[in-house]
């Protein structure tokens, strides 16, 4: 953790200090997510641009927490795509003499029910819970923003009709909604990314609705639609660019929960298909000998964990910097059951 | 205030209708025809028409929905395609092991929440403060079937305090009960807990930085007083609709730590009407714990709306 005073801003404001309007005095109700944020006054420029990248970067430079989530996701992504390589093991060579072993120096994580090693299965599972994390939150960003904007830059009935559609989705615990649409469509890993994808649109859409109602009213979008500028490319040119910041907190925060929620779908086996190692997986399979083989319960979570973690700590990171007002991590995990 | 409240009232009716729409469609997406898909490979005709008939699958899709928001409204979710049985009293059955479950995490959640919330915002920048925000940060992030692994493995397995799963009714046995929810509820009461933690460490911190505040440290109030009587009374407002609004998450949102822990409650319930395609089950299952989600969020506006009466000038 970094001196008190840095991730201060995000979670309330130091005591004597400005208080955060967005976090208190009232409860973060799920309207939370569409109070209007500040947003500049003029256009965004390239130099505009490349100033708040270097500013992000030099801001989450100089915050150990996110330096070592940045290492772990880095590491991550090297193991997510080279984990059959890197594996010391076939991820289904199974072998009878070596059932249920502890961990030891030619099986590091020890081995399973079956005499697999469990370190090769770690490692090449992390590809499939990355894979789903970003296709699922690329649904949901690409789904939910275009929802979003067209709610938000339209008003009216269509503004109406839009949101109260994700009214109801969001009216369901996440989990659930994600289970029963996986239930319906049958698992796997496919139907897996649309379920989790579906159940976090909602958040996005909110996100840009909120954000496109504060930026719509600015000087320079009604500059732009007076000289008959399309839609089209004021969305494109001088709205996206404008609400780009909630969004890309949104997506490392959500990432970090998507991992979470196929973690949890895999458990109850609804997520990738064996013989293919998912971490969720695994844990429910390893629970039969929980007290007998400690490993089979211990590595695939501590990895799910650590995963979790690093995106947690970037995406905290980046509001700080980003987009201090909008809603903690901690508040936005309601809405990760 | 009763303008606000018949507003949010109205919204939740729209919401309500949606969700049942959403519920009703879930079936219409099964691949193929619900009915064979859920007899499996082993049935006869007479099973199959009789199922068909009373699903009533082969009336047009208007209909349908009428007639399942019809009898939904009466409390009649269908019946099951497996047992035969109403789908309300199945998921009735499982509400007393759910909301034991929950409200015991809520509560442990609170028990570690609410000191460790108050006194890092009062040391502000302290070594508690540093504690507890790298506490919330683990709890935000651990998966909670995890947590319930390892505490089998401690406490069930190393230690041989605690059952490692299962279920016995508070009513018959409230110390068994008792033994038998303290490691789920820890799993899932940990979670809560770093959320709550964050939350009323805000809250706090917010309600320390108002004038009145000032005034009352001013005029010589001792610390102690001007944190009971002044910080805690405003700060606790919000905090006691978050708690409701989790609550009101767990009751749907346990699945998993139910299954691993083999209790009985609406998660489970869920999970064997997937393995099982019992789709009216799954249905009703998912309709009751939305609807009851609903409603709890509206209950939590309502009284948030009347605790403190800013609320509805927004």
């Amino acid at each position: 953790m970094s001196a008190a005073g840095d991730r201060a801003s995000a979670d309330a404001g130091t005591p004597g200090g400005a208080a955060d309007p967005s976090t208190a005095p009232h409860p973060p109700t799920r309207a939370d997510l569409t109070s209007p944020r500040p947003v500049d006054d003029h256009p965004p420029t390239r130099a505009a641009e490349a100033g708040t990248l270097r500013r992000t970067l030099t801001a989450l430079r100089h915050d150990p927490p996110a330096v070592a989530g940045t290492v772990v996701l880095l590491a991550l992504l090297v193991v997510g795509l080279a984990g059959q390589w890197l594996a010391p093991a076939g991820i289904n060579d199974v072998d009878v003499d070596q059932m249920l072993r502890p961990p030891s120096g030619a099986h590091p994580f020890g081995t399973d029910e079956l005499g697999r090693d469990v370190l090769s299965r770690v490692l090449v599972a992390a590809r499939v819970s990355l894979q789903v994390g970003l296709v699922s939150v690329g649904i949901a960003l690409a789904v939910g923003v275009t929802v979003g904007l067209l709610a938000g830059w339209y008003g009216g009935w269509a503004d109406n009709l839009l949101m109260r559609g994700m009214d109801v989705l969001f009216a369901f615990p996440v989990l659930l909604l994600a289970v029963a649409i996986v239930a319906v469509l049958g698992p796997g890993l496919v139907t897996a990314m649309v379920a989790i994808g579906v159940v976090y649109t909602p958040i996005f859409a909110r996100v840009t609705r909120a954000s496109v109602l504060a930026v719509r009213e600015q000087v320079f979008v009604r500059a732009a639609v007076s000289i008959g500028t399309s839609d089209l490319r004021i969305l494109r040119r001088h709205v996206l660019p404008n609400i780009a910041a909630p969004l890309i907190v949104q997506t490392s925060l959500s990432l970090a929960f998507a991992i979470l929620s196929e973690a949890a779908l895999s458990f109850l086996g609804l997520g990738v298909q064996p013989p293919a190692p998912a971490w969720g997986r695994m844990l429910y399979d390893g629970r039969g000998f929980i007290t007998d083989a400690w490993w089979l319960g211990f590595f695939p979570g501590a990895a799910i964990f650590v995963t979790v973690l690093a995106f947690n700590l970037v995406g905290d990171a980046l509001r700080d910097v980003l987009d201090p007002r909008q809603l903690t991590v901690s508040e936005a995990r309601r809405s990760t059951r | 205030m009763g303008r606000f409240v018949l507003r949010r009232l109205l919204q939740s009716v729209v919401v309500l209708l949606g969700v049942t729409l959403v519920v009703f469609l879930l079936l219409q997406l099964v691949p193929g025809d619900p009915v064979r898909v859920a007899l499996g490979t082993r049935f006869d005709q007479q099973t199959y028409d009789a199922l068909r008939e009373r699903s009533g699958l082969d009336r047009p899709l208007v209909v349908q929905y009428l007639s399942y928001v019809g009898h939904a409204l009466t409390g009649d979710l269908g019946v099951s395609f497996r047992s035969g049985q109403p789908v309300t009293s199945i998921v009735l059955e499982r509400l007393p092991a759910t909301g034991s479950l929950s409200v015991t995490a809520v509560l442990f959640a609170l028990l570690v929440a609410f000191p460790l919330g108050v006194l890092s915002a009062m040391r502000s920048g302290s070594f508690v403060d540093h504690a507890a925000r790298v506490f919330s940060q683990f709890g935000v992030s651990v998966p909670d079937f995890w947590m319930g692994i390892m505490g089998i493995l401690l406490f069930a397995g190393v230690l041989g305090w605690l059952p490692p799963s299962g279920y016995v009714a508070l009513t018959d046995d409230p110390a068994g009960w008792a033994s038998h929810v303290a490691l789920p509820a820890a799993a899932v009461g940990l979670v809560t807990a770093s959320i709550l933690t964050r939350f009323i460490r805000s809250s706090v911190l917010e309600v320390l930085a108002e004038d009145y505040v000032r005034t009352a440290e001013a005029k010589g109030l001792r610390r102690r007083v001007v944190i009971v009587r002044h910080v805690l009374r405003n700060a606790l407002i919000p905090v006691v609709t978050v708690v409701a609004v989790q609550l009101a998450s767990l009751v749907g949102g346990v699945i998993v730590i139910e299954v691993l822990f083999a209790w009985p409650g609406v998660g489970r319930l869920t999970y064997d009407a997937v393995q099982a395609r019992d789709y009216p089950v799954l249905q009703g299952a998912v309709l009751f714990v939305a609807t009851l989600f609903l409603l709890m969020n509206l209950l939590v506006d309502v009284l948030y709306a009347r605790l403190d009466p800013r609320i509805t000038l927004r």
